[in-house]
């Protein structure tokens, strides 16, 4: 690499032992780009189930079974503020999807269905709710959503813990990759800086030339591996957009999402660059 | 002096090199002078003994403290050690800019020199299209160009013709008057006798008795 129209005294640009440095870090951004994404979209996921978890309960009793007893002992469950049931009409509209209402006879029963409204703040036992209903009411069960977006945040939370694990052993396996690649190079470059040292050079003037070809590898590196993990996203984003589940995580980002999966580059080379620095200064500290 | 385990090369050496002073390192092949002055240029350090230069025991001395004593020295080594993907120009610029100089100031002064040294019209050529001459002017032009306090030159005369060893010895001598010490390795014993300068005599890895005291105490 030239720099201000001149050669630096170490020439790395054609050394063997760092030439494959960019594609090292072009796959550490590549996949960190992916799984950084991932996180990102898992934790907005996360916070829109969490958003959506509003403290509500779903109780289904058979087609004929006394409603005004269940109502009778929801209401009357620590944590329950009210609770309604559906009539005939709103269940029609549940099915709708499935089955015309106008398709659907008029005399055939349909099982019924009590909005609950519960306090976040105080909690409903389901367990004790569900038996207690079951007494009263046979055959009625307890549809806690609530449950399972919990299960659903929990699932979130461990594949962002493997995300951030992918992004850590890439990063570490790409510091691994520069520490050899540095030693080699010193090794290669040794008479060289055996007269930098003896024309006056300290080990920081050095280990700058290090540094600053790695910070250049590490630049090309990172934007050769930032563009095709973009190019998935978007192909991904596109695939996803026509899905309608809503508790499908969604591919979008925000501003500050992009301009983080943006930085990735930036930080592989400022990593490439510090590790090189560090393993010079510490390879240059062991001689006598 | 030894290196690693091997054998002593330098046995029993004492002498001082007073500031300013001019001095020829005398001896056959294999005596030790390339050793002694690499002792001298910071290359090494004494295996044991006492060895100070610009009033620091070089033995003690921290690794972090010998850049700052080598910019004060220049060295010319017999095998050059140019870098060769650097011009010439580089290569004389590079203790410069390993000083931080202003590329204004290196321009003017490598032009300068370069252009005394005879390699005015080889600014921008690579050393392995130099002749064996013209790549010690080169090595000398880079030893010299920071005025250094002491001038360490390995057979500095060895490749070029007697005419231009000449240049190079007034060179010398004038790097002397004003005020940088000067430490001559050669071979050529002739060459040191007509100078008129002491002459360190090195065998065997020690030295002998000098031709000429002068400033220097064995």
């Amino acid at each position: 690499m030239t720099v201000f129209g001149r050669r630096p005294a170490l020439v790395l640009d054609d050394d063997p032992a760092t030439r494959f440095l960019p594609w090292i870090v072009a796959l550490t951004v590549f996949f960190a780009t992916l799984a950084v994404a991932g996180a990102l979209v898992l934790d907005g996921a996360s916070g829109r189930w969490r958003g959506d978890d509003r403290g509500s309960l779903t109780v289904e009793l058979p087609a004929g079974a006394p409603v005004e007893a269940a109502l009778a002992v929801v209401l009357e469950t620590t944590g329950v503020v009210g609770a309604r049931a559906l009539d005939r009409g709103e269940l029609l509209a549940l099915i709708e999807p499935w089955l015309p209402a106008a398709a659907f006879p008029a005399d055939l029963p349909l099982p019924r269905l009590l909005d609950v409204t519960v306090d976040d703040l105080v909690g409903v036992d389901v367990a004790a709710l569900g038996r207690r209903l079951a007494a009263a009411v046979p055959g009625a069960r307890i549809d806690d959503s609530a449950l399972e977006r919990r299960r659903l945040r929990r699932a979130a939370r461990a594949l962002e813990a493997i995300a951030l694990l992918v992004i850590a052993v890439t990063a570490a396996t790409a510091v691994g990759v520069v520490v050899v690649a540095t030693r080699s190079s010193l090794a290669v470059h040794h008479e060289t800086i055996e007269l930098l040292h003896l024309i006056g050079a300290s080990d920081g003037f050095v280990a700058t030339s290090f540094a600053r070809e790695a910070l250049g590898k590490g630049l090309r590196g990172g934007l050769l591996g930032l563009v095709p993990a973009a190019a998935a996203l978007v192909v991904a984003r596109h695939f996803t957009a026509a899905v309608t589940l809503p508790m499908l995580p969604r591919l979008d980002f925000s501003v500050e999402a992009m301009v983080l999966i943006a930085a990735l580059p930036l930080v592989a080379a400022a990593l490439a660059m510090l590790t090189a620095r560090l393993t010079v200064l510490r390879a240059l500290a062991r001689l006598s | 002096m030894r290196y690693g385990a091997g054998p002593q090369v330098l046995d029993d050496i004492s002498f001082t090199l007073e500031p300013a002073s001019f001095h020829y390192l005398a001896g056959p092949s294999g005596a030790g002078k390339s050793s002694l002055l690499r002792l001298l240029y910071l290359g090494h350090r004494p295996s044991s003994g006492r060895m100070t230069m610009f009033g620091h025991d070089i033995g003690a001395l921290p690794r972090r403290a010998l850049p700052a004593l080598r910019r004060r020295i220049g060295v010319v080594f017999q095998d050059f050690r140019l870098i060769d993907h650097l011009t010439v120009f580089d290569n004389v610029a590079l203790p410069l800019r390993i000083r931080g100089a202003r590329e204004r100031r290196i321009a003017e002064n490598v032009g300068e020199l370069l252009a005394w040294v005879g390699l005015g019209g080889r600014l921008h050529d690579y050393p392995p299209t130099l002749s064996g001459g013209e790549k010690q002017r080169a090595a000398i032009a880079r030893a010299v160009i920071v005025r250094p306090r002491l001038l360490l030159a390995d057979e500095p005369t060895g490749s070029v013709d007697p005419e231009a060893g000449d240049r190079l010895v007034r060179l010398f001598d004038e790097l002397n008057r004003i005020g940088t010490t000067v430490l001559i390795a050669t071979h050529m014993a002739h060459l040191a006798a007509r100078s008129g300068h002491p002459v360190l005599y090195l065998e065997g890895g020690r030295l002998g008795a000098p031709r000429r005291y002068g400033a220097v105490a064995v």
